[in-house]
Parts: C-alpha cells; sequence; structure tokens
C-alpha cells in the first residue's frame, strides 16, 4: 500500500475536523478525495504530508509512519497545497530551480519527468510567477512538487480556481504522471471530476461517506431518478417537494433530478399532478444517478 | 429589458478587456455571465454596476444610464460575491443592521425585515452568533437574502456557490429562483460552468467578445455536447 | 550546502526585488542620521542669559561686560536671589544663568579662586553644552589677562550645572542610538516579516514538506539580514566620521564584532517573533511595539537610565539595547577597549545565545 490511513481523528478547538476516518491507496492508484469546502480535505493533507499531527489513528505513506519517519516522507513526497503556495517575485525558472535545489537535485535531472508539462510554460520562464495566469501558476506548482521526483504525489484542490480548459488539461497530466507509476491523491470539490479518478473517496463533514470507484458508486443509489422538467423552475420544484410521493427532489441544470418513495412509479401520475398545478412543457424522461446524485443521498 | 448594453467597451491602455459586447436581460431572468479567469466577466460586470466608466458604447441598467446615473443605479441592485460577503465579527442581527443602514432603510423597516429573513431562513436559534461561526452554506444563503434586503430590481452574484456542499447549492438555487420568480432579475458571473446549467440564458465570453449567447439548451444542440462544461472548452479551444 | 546556498540565493532575490524595503533599509539610516545630526548645530549667537551677581563688586562687572560685549549671549535680566532661577527657565524666557558667588573680588585676591556657575537648560542638549563651553572659554580669557602681572595665578572656576536634563547628549551621542535601532528595526523587523511572508503565502508549508532542515531555514534566513545590517553600519559609522566629523576614539574592530554580536541578538529575536506571529502584520506591529517602543524609551538613548523610576531602570536592564548602547558609546567616544566593556558584552552575548536557543526551539517542523 502506498497510503494507509487508520482511524484518523482530528479536532480543533470546538471543530471535529476528521472523525475517523480510515482507507488506502494502491500503488499507482489516482486516488480522489471529494467533498465540499470545510470537509476536512485539506486536514487530512497535512496529516499525510507531516505537517500536523493526528490526534488519534495512524497513517503511513511508502510505509514510512507519518509521525515517527516524517523526514523520510518529506524526501519522497510531492505536495502541492490548495492555495498557490510559490514565490511570486521569482520567475518561472528561479521558482523550479530553487525547489530544484532544496531536494537535492537538478532540473536537468528530472527533466523527463516535467517535460511535458514544463514546456507548456517555458516561453514564460522569465516572466514572475506572480504575474501568471491561473493555469499556467498551477502548471508550475505542479512541476515544482515533481522536480524530485516523488513517489506520492499530494495535491489538495488543485482546480480550484481554474477554468475548464486549464482543468481538463490538468487532469489529462494526471492521467499521464500515473502511467509513469506516480501514486497520486487529489481532493477536489467537484464532483464532475471524481470521474476521472481510479478510486473516490466522498467525504462530508470529517466524515467519509462511501470508497468506491466512480462507475460502482452511482450503482450505490437506492433509487430510480427521473429528469423533470417544466416551463417555470421555482414553480416546478415547489410542486414536487408537495408531491406526497416525493423521494428527493434537487434542481439540476435546467431539469429537477426526482425520484419517488414508491417501488413502483408512474410518470403519467405526476405529470397529471404538475399540470393541475398550473405547469406547462412537461417532461419526464429516466435518467442515470450522479456522483452528486449519490453524495447527497449519502450526506442525508 | 432591465439591461441593456449595447456595444459597450473598456480599453485600458492598448489591451481591450471588454470588446464591444452587447445583449439584454429581461425581467426575472436568470441570466448567467461566463468566461474563464481574465476573459473580462469582472471589468464587464464593474461597468454595469456603476464602479468603471465605460470607455465607449451604451449600457442602462434598471433603467439608468451607466455614465449619468451610476448612483441611481447602486440604489436599485444588489451584490453579493463569494469572496466579500458579510462581516464575520459581526452577529447575523448586526450584519443584517447593518447592510440595512447602508441602504437608507429605516429602523423599524429593518427590524421588520430582519425577522422576516431570519425566520425564513430559519436562522432563529443564532441571530444573535457571531457569522463567522456558520457554516459556510449558511452564510452564503444569509449574505444573498442580505443582498436582497433593499428590495433591487436586479441582484448581481459573483461566483456565488463554489466550493459549497451539493445539497447548500441547490438549497442557495431555490433561492435564486424563488427571488426571480418575485421578478427579480439575476445575474450570475461564474467560470464554473455548472452553475451555468441552472441558467435561464447565458453568454460566454472569450478575450473580451461574447462569443455565445443563448439557453444552455440551445448552446448544448448547437454544439452537439452535453453539458455547459463541453460546449466552453469547444468555444474557449476553438 | 548547495541546498543552502540556493535558499540564500533565493533570499536575496526577494531582497532585492522588493523595491520598497530596499529603500526603507538602506533610506532610513541615512536619513535618520542626517535628521538627528543637522537638527542640532554647535553654533550659537545671542542667547538670551540672565545674571545673579551676588558680590556685586568691579571684577565680576568687569567680567559681565565682556560677556555681554561678546556677541554670543545677550543678557535679558540681571536676578536679586536664587528663588527668581527656576520661574525664569520655566518661563523659557533665558537658556542660561550664571552665578557670581559671594565676595567675587575678595575671593579671588585672597584664596585666589572663585566661583562662576552656569545654569543651563538641557533641555536642548546641544546649546547648553555650547552654552557652557562658550562662557567656560570667555571666563579663562579674563582669568589669563589679569594673571599676567601675578606671581600666584588666580583662578575662576566655572562650575557647570545642567538642569532638566543632566545627561548632555548631542550629535555624537545620538549616533550610537540612532545606529542601535536601525540595526534592531532591519534585523529583528525584517527577518521576522520574511518569515511570516512564506506562512501567509503558503510557501512555509512547501518548505516544511521538504528535505531542508528546519534550522537551515532560520540560517538561511538570517544570513542576507546579518551582510545587510552590516553595511548598514558601515554607513553609518562613514556617515558619523565624514559628514560631523565624529571621532571615533576605539578600536574599529572591535565595534565591529561587537555590532555583529548585536545584530545576531536582533535576528534571534526576529525569528522568535516569527515563530510566534501568523501574518506579517502582527510580526511587524509586534517589531515595533515590543522592541522598537522599549528601544527608544528605555534604551537610555533618549531619556537617561539613571533618572527613570526604579521600575524601568530594572526592566531595562532585559533590553539588549541598552548594553548594546554602552559598549559602543564607550568604544566610539570614549575610546574604552574590551577590558572596560567585558561585562556588558558578556550579558549581551548571553541574550543572544539565550534567543537563538528559545527560537530555535520554538521553531516548528509542523503546522501547529
Amino acid at each position: 500500500m502506498s497510503i494507509e490511513v487508520k482511524h484518523i481523528s482530528k479536532s480543533f478547538k470546538d471543530v471535529n475536523a476528521l472523525k475517523d476516518i480510515s482507507f488506502s491507496v494502491k500503488e499507482g492508484e489516482l486516488f480522489g478525495i471529494i467533498g465540499p469546502d470545510g470537509a476536512g480535505k485539506t486536514t487530512l493533507f497535512r496529516i499525510l504530508t507531516t505537517l500536523l499531527i493526528a490526534d488519534s489513528g495512524s497513517a503511513s505513506v511508502s510505509n514510512f509512519d507519518v509521525v515517527n519517519n516524517y523526514k523520510d516522507i518529506r524526501k519522497s513526497v510531492g505536495y502541492m497545497p490548495g492555495k498557490f503556495s510559490l514565490y511570486q517575485d521569482l520567475t518561472v525558472a528561479e521558482n523550479l530551480e530553487f525547489f530544484a535545489t532544496i531536494f537535492g537535485t537538478t532540473i536537468e535531472e528530472n527533466y523527463e519527468l516535467i517535460k511535458d508539462i514544463y514546456v507548456q510554460i517555458e516561453p514564460f520562464k522569465n516572466r514572475k510567477a506572480g504575474d501568471l495566469s491561473g493555469g499556467m501558476k498551477q502548471k508550475l506548482a505542479l512541476s515544482c512538487a515533481l522536480i524530485h521526483k516523488p513517489e506520492v504525489l499530494f495535491l489538495d484542490e488543485p482546480t480550484t480556481g481554474v477554468d475548464p480548459v486549464s482543468r481538463k488539461e490538468f487532469w489529462e497530466m494526471l492521467k499521464r504522471l500515473q502511467q509513469k507509476g506516480i501514486t497520486i491523491l487529489v481532493s477536489t470539490p467537484y464532483m464532475d471530476e471524481a470521474a476521472l479518478c481510479d478510486r473516490i473517496a466522498l467525504i462530508q463533514d470529517g466524515e467519509i461517506l462511501e470508497i468506491e470507484s466512480p462507475e460502482a458508486i452511482v450503482l450505490k443509489y437506492p433509487k430510480k431518478i427521473y429528469d423533470v422538467g417544466a416551463s417555470e423552475m421555482y414553480l416546478l420544484i415547489e410542486s414536487l417537494k408537495e408531491y406526497t410521493h416525493s423521494y428527493s427532489v434537487y434542481p439540476f441544470g435546467e431539469f429537477v433530478h426526482y425520484s419517488d418513495k414508491r417501488e413502483s412509479f408512474d410518470p403519467k401520475e405526476l405529470q397529471d399532478f404538475l399540470e393541475s398545478k398550473g405547469l406547462k412543457e412537461i417532461t419526464i424522461a429516466a435518467t442515470k444517478a450522479t456522483i452528486e446524485d449519490t453524495f447527497m443521498e449519502l450526506a442525508k | 429589458m432591465v439591461i441593456e448594453v449595447e456595444n459597450l467597451s473598456k480599453v485600458f491602455g492598448d489591451f481591450k478587456a471588454v470588446n464591444q459586447i452587447s445583449f439584454e436581460v429581461g425581467k426575472g431572468e436568470i441570466f448567467g455571465f461566463l468566461g474563464a479567469n481574465g476573459a473580462g466577466k469582472t471589468t464587464a460586470m464593474k461597468m454595469l454596476i456603476g464602479i468603471s466608466s465605460p470607455s465607449s458604447g451604451k449600457a442602462t441598467v434598471a433603467g439608468f444610464d451607466v455614465y449619468k446615473n451610476a448612483e441611481d443605479i447602486k440604489k436599485n441592485i444588489g451584490y453579493m460575491s463569494q469572496k466579500f460577503a458579510l462581516y464575520d465579527d459581526l452577529t447575523i442581527k448586526e450584519n443584517i443592521t447593518f447592510f440595512g443602514g447602508i441602504y437608507g432603510l429605516s429602523r423599524s423597516r429593518i427590524k421588520e425585515k430582519s425577522e422576516l429573513l431570519i425566520n425564513e431562513l430559519g436562522l432563529q436559534d443564532v441571530a444573535k452568533e457571531l457569522v463567522g461561526s456558520l457554516p459556510l452554506g449558511w452564510k452564503q444563503k444569509l449574505s444573498f437574502s442580505v443582498a436582497l434586503l433593499h428590495e433591487p430590481k436586479i441582484i448581481f452574484l459573483d461566483e456565488p456557490t463554489g466550493g459549497v456542499d451539493p445539497i447548500t447549492r441547490r438549497q442557495f438555487w431555490e433561492l435564486i429562483y424563488k427571488a426571480a420568480n418575485k421578478g427579480i432579475t439575476v445575474f450570475v458571473t461564474t467560470h464554473y460552468m455548472d452553475e451555468a446549467e441552472y441558467c435561464d440564458r447565458v453568454s460566454i465570453m472569450v478575450d473580451g467578445k461574447i462569443e455565445a449567447l443563448d439557453t444552455p439548451k440551445k448552446l448544448k444542440e448547437q454544439f452537439n455536447v452535453d453539458s455547459m462544461n463541453d460546449v466552453f472548452l469547444k468555444l474557449a479551444r476553438g | 550546502m548547495k541546498r543552502f546556498i540556493g535558499f540564500v540565493k533565493k533570499e536575496f532575490y526577494h531582497i532585492f526585488r522588493d523595491k520598497r524595503s530596499l529603500f526603507i533599509l538602506f533610506g532610513m539610516p541615512i536619513a535618520q542620521i542626517m535628521l538627528f545630526g543637522f537638527a542640532i548645530t554647535n553654533e550659537i549667537n545671542n542667547v538670551d542669559i540672565a545674571i545673579l551677581d551676588k558680590s556685586q563688586d568691579a571684577t565680576t562687572e568687569e567680567i559681565i561686560n565682556k560677556i555681554s560685549a561678546s556677541n554670543y549671549f545677550s543678557i535679558q535680566q540681571y536676578l536679586k536671589n536664587e528663588s527668581e532661577i527656576e520661574p525664569i527657565f520655566q518661563k523659557g524666557k533665558v537658556k542660561a544663568v550664571l552665578v557670581f558667588e559671594n565676595d567675587f573680588s575678595k575671593k579671588l585676591t585672597t584664596e585666589s579662586n572663585a566661583t562662576v556657575q552656569i545654569i543651563a537648560d538641557a533641555t536642548d542638549p546641544n546649546t547648553a553644552n555650547t552654552i557652557s563651553n562658550f562662557t567656560s572659554s570667555i571666563l579663562q580669557k579674563y582669568q589669563q589677562e589679569i594673571n599676567q602681572e601675578l606671581k600666584i595665578p588666580y583662578r575662576i572656576i566655572p562650575e557647570t550645572r545642567m538642569v532638566y536634563n543632566q545627561e548632555l547628549k548631542s550629535v555624537f551621542m545620538f549616533v550610537p542610538g540612532v545606529m542601535t535601532i536601525i540595526l534592531m528595526l532591519v534585523s529583528a523587523m525584517m527577518t521576522s516579516i520574511s518569515v511570516t511572508k512564506e506562512k501567509e503565502m503558503g510557501t512555509m508549508e512547501i518548505l516544511l514538506v521538504s528535505p531542508l532542515k528546519p534550522y537551515l531555514v532560520i540560517i538561511g534566513k538570517v544570513v542576507p539580514y546579518i551582510l545587510l545590517s552590516v553595511i548598514n553600519a558601515v554607513v553609518i559609522i562613514l556617515m558619523s566620521i565624514f559628514i560631523f566629523k565624529m571621532p571615533v576614539q576605539g578600536s574599529f574592530l572591535l565595534l565591529g564584532l561587537e555590532s555583529i554580536l548585536f545584530i545576531i541578538s536582533s535576528l534571534a529575536l526576529g525569528i522568535l517573533i516569527s515563530t510566534i506571529s501568523e501574518t506579517q502584520q502582527t510580526a511587524m506591529m509586534i517589531s515595533l511595539m515590543g522592541l522598537m517602543l522599549p528601544v527608544i524609551l528605555l534604551s537610555g538613548f533618549i531619556f537617561p537610565v539613571a533618572s527613570m523610576p526604579m521600575p524601568l531602570q530594572v526592566i531595562s536592564n532585559v533590553i539588549p539595547a541598552k548594553w548594546f548602547i554602552i559598549i559602543i558609546k564607550g568604544i566610539m567616544l570614549k575610546g574604552v577597549g574590551l577590558a572596560f566593556v567585558w561585562k556588558e558584552t558578556l550579558i549581551l552575548l548571553g541574550m543572544t545565545v539565550f534567543f537563538m536557543a528559545l527560537s530555535v526551539k520554538k521553531y516548528k517542523i509542523r503546522l501547529e
């Protein structure tokens, strides 16, 4: 196991940031920690990167204990904190060189590993890191985290505040790094990114709700889900909530995801009910549960 | 039309941050104003809320001209951003009173409104607690309601739901639908494409220009994809 | 070693790219020295004085005439008795009062010496000092004149008394103080800010999760500021010597070594401050309130330690700056060697070691 977490708990003053968390990540796995802000993701990352000590429980990274062997871990992991954490007044090249030096290596030595990513920012290598766009900063931060060829890579919300194009590129880069044998633990509040991981842990309020592959996790949703659409969104939501048989009602873009309490559900009956409420252009169609549906169901 | 924009531009030196954009937003509409960081969204929005003067073009907001009547615009709009919303070191009630006061609401009106608001959001038990101690989701719902305190015609939301848990986010959108249902126009700037799916119509800005403007459904059909995220990817990658 | 050099290199990038701090770093010492230096001049002219002549004889009259004939003084008032001295000072009408003792002439001829008391308002220390010097020299001249015909020389003894600020300070006195403040500020404030900046920017997190040893981070932060502070010290001393003609009596080597010792103690304090503050703002506030104020108020730089209330005198002992000021005053103004300041040096050394040990102990290898 590349990462092993056993019954980790951590609290700050009166907040229980993590409550009895356990999971393990296999070597070469791309593992996602999915949850909203304040779920405890950053605390978990800091414990695993030896920055914090858990109140109880144990954890190891690359078979090194996070408390006793913290020095070994610091040599062998790459870490990209949630906030952009590079020197804004240093240029792209200077930042990379600095991190190479403090890890006792050189850019040339591990250039192969970062080449894919670094070539994209190399044209700006004399620009100060603070003047880069969000996507560029993120690529530079990843290059810096990789420069010493880490065995395990910790990425805490790498795509927050980054535009969709850069996000997509970023995940493509992660996939390529994974093929080079690097274990990656990544956290994100975006459910749509979860689908790109090998396995994910859904986390909320310091508790893990479920650990599964993205394909398997949506099967955990216990009901059939329907996309319900109508001309007036607010009235539609209110009416569905009023409907006696409704199990869950959540707006999902232009539709509302609806599930029914009963085993046998007749769309016609719902249609009639909605029409009686004065709604027009009603559509009801079966759809697949998403990771968000599952998350909300588990978090209830 | 509540917002009318025609060939609006903002130029910094020789950089065209906003390049001749035109659009209209109707009463009670939820309008998504999308674009990557640096595409010009924020600059455009600053002109609409009257804190930045355009370089050229025409725009009226709530019937007021952005050049001449910026002060009237400010009275008739609400604004909420994820970065700044409420004062963490004031209680819920103090925040409401403060913002009510800023918009010139009378003391009795503030009292009445704040009770209504606190009951509506179910915050009775925590009304005297510091806003800083509330969960993020509650803060956002509260700051949205506070932004509506003076009954503005339009509310501007700047990336309102990034990072919030899925349930709270939906509760937030229900608040938005409710406001729109009352006839308040909602103008959402965001670079999170999943927020775009909830809007009645969206515009997508790329490099200072509006490159697409339609309902999410039609845009998805037009680009033959399943999500607004893919629409954006196709647009941005050309 | 390569890691360490890489780290120091990065620190210098930070320093040289932050133009504003750089300006403060080198502009401030120059501005301060200029300010203290030029605000205090050594020239006096037509200074208002009063005279209390208790004997009123021929000799005193002659001396008074000499004094009033010089352009340096203008006699405003003749006092009748001693009780008038205090009020006239308080009204600020005169800068000095000359008091001739009883039977001046008689004492001079029978006992061969007589006393003139020069009481000067030392709230403006430099003027007071100059007044005293000028008066003494007038008296001396007169003495030489009358002694030409005599076998046993008569002596007029000028007795200077400073009121309100017994310990005279002038530009020479300010140099050690200003130097102390500048070194303290540059070393403690700048290092604490540069460490907390890393915390604020989140880069500290990455540094911690790297094989870089914590003590290397500390030393790496400190080394650039030792260099900058030494440059500052040299600039201040050179300015005092060449612009204000201040003689440095003692050994430059000793002065340099003592300065480095003080710089290191300030740096250790800076690191200590950074371990207890999370933001640059806090670090700056603590440096200013916690270090600057005590240095200015309690170190003896402006207010003499001896005239402080007892509790403050006790407190002043824990301020490294107090000892450093004593040491450099000794070296610069009195020209003493280590033999005379070894005690103070030892105290300063002890404090430095203590602060360093404390900051290394307090420095966190984790986030909490």
